[in-house]
């Protein structure tokens, strides 16, 4: 497989080379693996702070920025950031406010920011976290780690991110970045898994005529396996599977997501299906992204992500964010 | 035992998880993500230079600084959980300059509780501790059965537990997992050996090595 890099073993830096290089807006540490907003923490304002591991991009560094995150950290491709990024970039974007950390239901996230958040109380600064698990891919149950946090991440570090911009305290960040994650489902197939560079061969294999079904984004096999299938067959089969979580109606937030290796045309002929499954639940699409935001690497496929909108969710959603990957309003 | 079986003990589980770095990748991809075996490799290759910068005066400073260093240079869940057992076995040593076998004993008791209660795991759920609470009752048991073990007794006890830990790891084939990324896959997680297990039988494995050189 061939990738375009320099080695595998410096994807991550020389990726965080490009980011201080294109956004002047941003401000990378590279030593300690952390982008922050150039202009600094702003006094009274809550701190967003969010990571995991890196070939999701534009999640999360493309995030950082006005009515987003304050920093992200990414970890190495696949692998959570480890405690000392999280601490040292949480202390860095503390305005007094305290800091809400943004992680995705994953053990090793979960691990990580856990005793990152232990030791930065140690240290004075006061810490909440959000975590996000809107994959109804896997059943939520003893059996399992619980769901896995996908697209919903976007919509929680939007909103979440537009709400502490007014210099809303803490508790009430987190309380809002909560409810968009209650009100958020995704479901995501692939087409094809994803390559990493270190191994430089796919995930699993999967053939030219089937699919993984509520696949997750880290190159591990999905649910099930079933046949290749037009594209209006397959966003049934995921909308199927987010109304029989949490019945759709009213207005949504719509958010077809491409994994990275599928072209955005296939993306609007999904959305396309997206919207007609909708109509026919009595839902509708009153506000929309499509495109590349949580992608697995190079992995072909698509993730639908809703979020149920309130009048209050709508509004910070509509807020202006300046961000690399999102941005309007301002 | 002074510091030293414990330094070699590191190196021996950096060199095996170098040489095993791509079985521990390749069991990674089948039902998580391949990166076990990088993220080993990088977390005790920086352990071990950093026993080798800050040479640690006691068996327990040695151990807790391996442990703090996995938890800042690994990530993913292997770094806080390898963490947090090395952390732990290094706080049940102390200060102690030197340390007998029933000490070890108890310190490997010690990482191992440290795990189960990080990942809220038991045996059964198809992870690392599948491999470790076998070994470590192992050990216990022979410790008990005579305190004072003799350096070549020691060993042939610790050769057992690598040996029980093998058999843990092994035994996690049929199981389906309840944790961890492997989880996700339900029913399909079965019929594949769990990463975090067989690494955890390599380091049991290490350090009979380390004991019996």
């Amino acid at each position: 497989m061939k990738k375009l890099i320099n080695s595998a073993e410096s994807v991550v830096a020389d990726a965080l080379r490009g980011i201080a290089a294109a956004h002047p807006d941003l401000r990378v540490d590279p030593g300690n693996r952390i982008v922050f907003r150039a202009s600094g923490p702003r006094p009274g304002k809550v701190g967003l702070l969010s990571g995991g591991g890196s070939g999701h991009e534009p999640l999360h560094a493309g995030f950082v920025g006005y009515g987003m995150l304050d920093a992200a950290c990414p970890g190495e491709i696949f692998t959570s950031p480890v405690p000392d990024q999280v601490i040292e970039a949480g202390a860095a974007v503390d305005g007094g406010a305290g800091v809400l950390h943004i992680v995705k239901n994953y053990t090793g996230d979960v691990l990580n920011f856990q005793m990152a958040a232990e030791l930065c109380a140690e240290e004075g600064v006061q810490v909440a976290s959000v975590l996000v698990d809107d994959d109804v891919a896997v059943r939520d149950s003893l059996h399992t780690a619980g769901r896995r946090g996908t697209g919903a991440t976007v919509f929680v570090e939007k909103i979440a991110g537009a709400l502490a911009e007014t210099g809303a305290p803490l508790a009430e960040v987190a309380r809002v970045a909560g409810e968009v994650n209650a009100r958020s489902r995704s479901f995501g197939v692939a087409l094809s898994a994803c390559t990493t560079p270190v191994s430089g061969k796919p995930t699993f294999e999967l053939s030219e005529s089937e699919v993984e079904l509520g696949v997750g984004i880290h190159g591990e096999p999905g649910r099930s396996r079933g046949p290749m299938r037009g594209a209006r067959e397959l966003v049934r089969l995921a909308v199927d599977a987010l109304h029989e979580d949490l019945p759709l109606s009213g207005d949504l937030l719509v958010m077809v997501n491409g994994m990275g290796g599928t072209p955005l045309i296939e993306l609007y002929v999904a959305f396309a299906e997206v919207a007609d499954a909708l109509a026919d639940r009595g839902a509708r699409a009153v506000r929309s992204l499509v495109g590349n935001y949580v992608t697995s690497l190079d992995m072909q496929g698509f993730s639908v992500t809703v979020c149920h909108l309130t009048e209050e969710l709508t509004r910070l959603w509509d807020a202006p964010v300046r961000t690399p990957a999102l941005r309007w309003g301002r | 035992m002074d510091t030293e079986p414990f330094r070699v003990w590191i190196e021996e589980i950096a060199g095996s998880v170098r040489a095993e770095k791509d079985t521990l990748t390749r069991l990674d991809s089948a039902i998580g993500d391949a990166d076990h075996g990088a993220n080993l490799e990088r977390g005790f290759d920086a352990a071990l230079q950093a026993v080798r910068d800050r040479a640690p005066a006691t068996p327990g400073a040695l151990l807790t600084l391996v442990g703090t260093t996995l938890i800042r240079k690994v990530g993913g869940a292997s770094g806080p959980l390898y963490g947090t057992a090395f952390r732990e076995a290094g706080r049940a040593l102390g200060e102690a300059p030197s340390v007998s076998a029933a000490d070890l004993a108890g310190a490997l008791e010690a990482g191992l509780a440290g795990v189960v209660k990080l990942g809220s795991a038991a045996e059964g759920d198809k992870t690392m501790v599948d491999a470790l609470t076998p070994a470590v009752e192992t050990l216990a048991r022979a410790v008990r059965q005579r305190e004072d073990l003799t350096g070549r007794e020691l060993a042939e006890a610790l050769r057992a537990a690598a040996e029980a830990a093998g058999e843990g790891a092994e035994a996690t084939i049929p199981m389906q997992a309840r944790k961890g990324r492997a989880s996700y896959l339900g029913p399909r997680s079965v019929g594949h050996q769990d990463p975090g297990a067989t690494s955890a039988a390599l380091i049991v494995s290490a350090l009979h090595r380390a004991v019996a050189r």
